[in-house]
């Protein structure tokens, strides 16, 4: 095989450890090099535990050199976003307010991931607290998009799409909020899935907006996304949200990518005014070819769409404000007592704790949200929100009574310039309008790379949605699509990324 | 109240910092007395969207009461409970003093 291990996908990866064709110490060691090497530009870790991951990989090529009976992907590497406990390693959530805390605990997704005998590379970069679409509201400095690196890699899970990109990692974890892992996966030319809500576990996962959140796979390919998924899901009793059914047959779709017959909905509100043209031109090309494939495909309407975002930034700083009130610098996280107070009460030091350790992005959507939940106001804002997201429900409903999956662009537009828009809330925001109502209602979402925009050169991802539970559906037609465009592009998509520049 | 305004104060501002326990800076209140006001203007569109027939909905699944035997299990140790805590003493959490006398 080739000598360049950082550049294989999971799924060979696999295979070439259970075949003893290489070692995961070898593998380890090729991506801890890489990391060395790139990552002073892409800045896509927080925290790098090579020696960690450097044991785990030598425990498994021992248990494997035994004849150990295996999981598919042990010994394989993976970078974690740093929303989720690691137990002995830092989780900062990129704010400052955790500077230094090691959680006494795993995650759910960690603990599987321990268990199938991943070594853990690192934690990602993101914005704080997941609050943001471009992890430049991280408190520990920007990750640059591997493409061109003067611009965003997307957010909040930036740092888990640029890893991947950067063959820093072949499998990642990111959380996704309103977008935080298919928006970055559209603008760094990665593969990134929001699983059905409830479908894997929040147990670990610092909360920003506890009914929308969802962790799930950030990754080069399809098959490598459905085999992570596949690891990461399942009930799990210590979530009170988690769904108690079997985990979809991900990995089997994955491998059939057959999309003959199958009926898909261009949602009808997601493109025109706001989306980039090059974004659009890509978009309309791979639903072509989807056609070409044998697929049947038809405009539908989710009127209620343009009510998606008043009631996102509605109900997620709402929750946010509420799950962000046990940053109280009593129990664990930075304590800052007040300058020039004498002996101060435990409300001044939380009050002055919290001022310190929030970064600007927090800080407004708690005081939104709280905004939100006044008394005199909570009907009109946060009632009203939720019942768009019973309207929102009904209208994917109708849509899926006709269709078996929709598309759309994944983001209106490709990656922009660091600073571009961050003293412009607003325009962010609306950047998050293909992505939050799959949130909203609680739908699988994957979104995959189409190619490059003509205007700037920059990845464009298309987003399938399904029904509930029907998380198969997306890998089906998303690897039916991967294999149809890497057969027109003659190769992947990220094999046309500018070689990056070793820092040391 | 019915007919909520979509204009913010900075005196609004201020209140919620408080309600939020934020000590922000004058200058953090300036400018959020600036910004919300352009942000919930636009959320504001959800109001007209639903009557008052339309149920709301708080999570996408239906939320039950889950519950476990009620037998016990492994949990942290007061070692790692406290490990991560700004003060401790004697196994227990050492916080400022809550009430307002010295």
């Amino acid at each position: 095989m080739s000598s360049d291990l950082t550049r294989k996908t999971a799924d060979e990866l696999a295979q070439s450890l259970a075949s003893k064709e290489v070692s995961s110490v070898e593998v380890t060691q090729a991506l801890v090099d890489r990391i060395g090497s790139v990552d002073g530009s892409i800045h896509a870790f927080l925290h790098v535990d090579a020696e960690g991951a450097l044991a785990t990989a030598a425990d498994i090529d021992d248990r494997r050199a035994k004849g150990e009976q295996l999981s598919y992907l042990a010994g394989v590497p993976i970078a974690v976003k740093d929303v989720l406990a690691t137990r002995g390693m830092p989780t900062t959530c990129g704010s400052k307010i955790l500077d230094g805390w090691i959680p006494p605990y795993d995650a759910t997704v960690t603990a599987k991931i321990r268990s199938a005998g991943l070594p853990i590379l690192g934690k990602t970069n993101m914005d704080e607290f997941a609050m943001g679409s471009s992890t430049e509201h991280s408190a520990y400095g920007p990750t640059h998009n591997p493409w061109d690196t003067t611009r965003i890699p997307g957010g909040s899970g930036g740092g888990s799409a640029a890893a991947v990109a950067a063959f820093e990692a072949p499998l990642a974890i990111g959380t996704d909020t309103g977008g935080s892992i298919r928006q970055p996966g559209a603008l760094t030319g990665t593969v990134g899935v929001k699983p059905t809500y409830g479908g894997v576990s929040r147990y670990g996962l610092v909360a920003m907006a506890s009914s929308l959140d969802q962790a799930g796979p950030v990754t080069r390919t399809v098959l490598d996304a459905a085999l992570l998924h596949e690891l990461i899901a399942g009930h799990d009793p210590m979530d009170s949200t988690s769904i108690p059914d079997a985990v979809p047959a991900v990995v089997a779709a994955a491998r059939r990518a057959d999309v003959k017959g199958l009926r898909v909905g261009i949602v009808r509100e997601l493109g025109g005014e706001g989306f980039q043209p090059g974004v659009e031109a890509r978009f309309t090309e791979a639903v072509e070819l989807l056609t070409s494939a044998g697929a049947e495909v038809v405009e539908v309407s989710i009127p209620s769409i343009s009510y998606a975002l008043g009631a996102y930034y509605l109900v997620m700083p709402s929750e946010a404000s509420s799950n962000l009130a046990k940053f109280d610098a009593m129990r664990y996280g930075v304590r800052v007592p007040p300058a020039g107070v004498d002996d101060p009460s435990a409300e001044q030091v939380m009050a002055s704790s919290r001022d310190a350790g929030f970064g600007d992005e927090v800080k407004r959507r708690i005081i939104l949200g709280t905004y939100a939940l006044s008394s005199g106001y909570y009907d009109a804002y946060y009632g009203s929100a939720q019942k768009v997201r019973t309207i929102l429900a009904r209208d994917f409903d109708a849509a899926f009574a006709d269709v078996d999956v929709l598309v759309s662009p994944t983001s209106p537009t490709t990656a922009y310039p660091l600073g571009d828009k961050l003293d412009d809330p607003l325009a962010m925001y609306l950047g998050d309008i293909a992505t939050i109502p799959a949130n909203l209602v609680g739908i699988p979402g994957l979104s995959l790379p189409v190619g490059l925009a003509d205007e700037d050169g920059l990845p464009v991802g298309l987003q399938f949605l399904a029904p509930q539970k029907a998380d198969d559906r997306l890998y089906n037609a998303a690897a039916a699509l991967e294999q149809l465009l890497e057969q027109k592009w003659g190769g992947t998509l990220l094999s046309r990324a500018p070689e990056l520049e070793a820092t040391r | 109240m019915s007919e909520p305004v979509t204009g913010i104060s900075r005196e609004d501002v201020v209140h919620l910092a408080g309600l939020a326990r934020i000590d922000l800076s004058d200058a953090e209140l300036d400018h959020l007395a600036t910004e919300l006001p352009a942000i919930l203007e636009h959320v504001a569109s959800v109001q007209e969207a639903a009557g008052a027939d339309v149920p709301a909905m708080s999570h996408p699944v239906p939320v039950d009461n889950v519950f476990r035997d009620d037998v016990v299990r492994p949990s942290l140790s007061p070692e790692d409970a406290l490990a991560a805590a700004p003060a401790s003493d004697q196994q227990r959490f050492l916080v400022p003093k809550i009430l307002g006398e010295s």
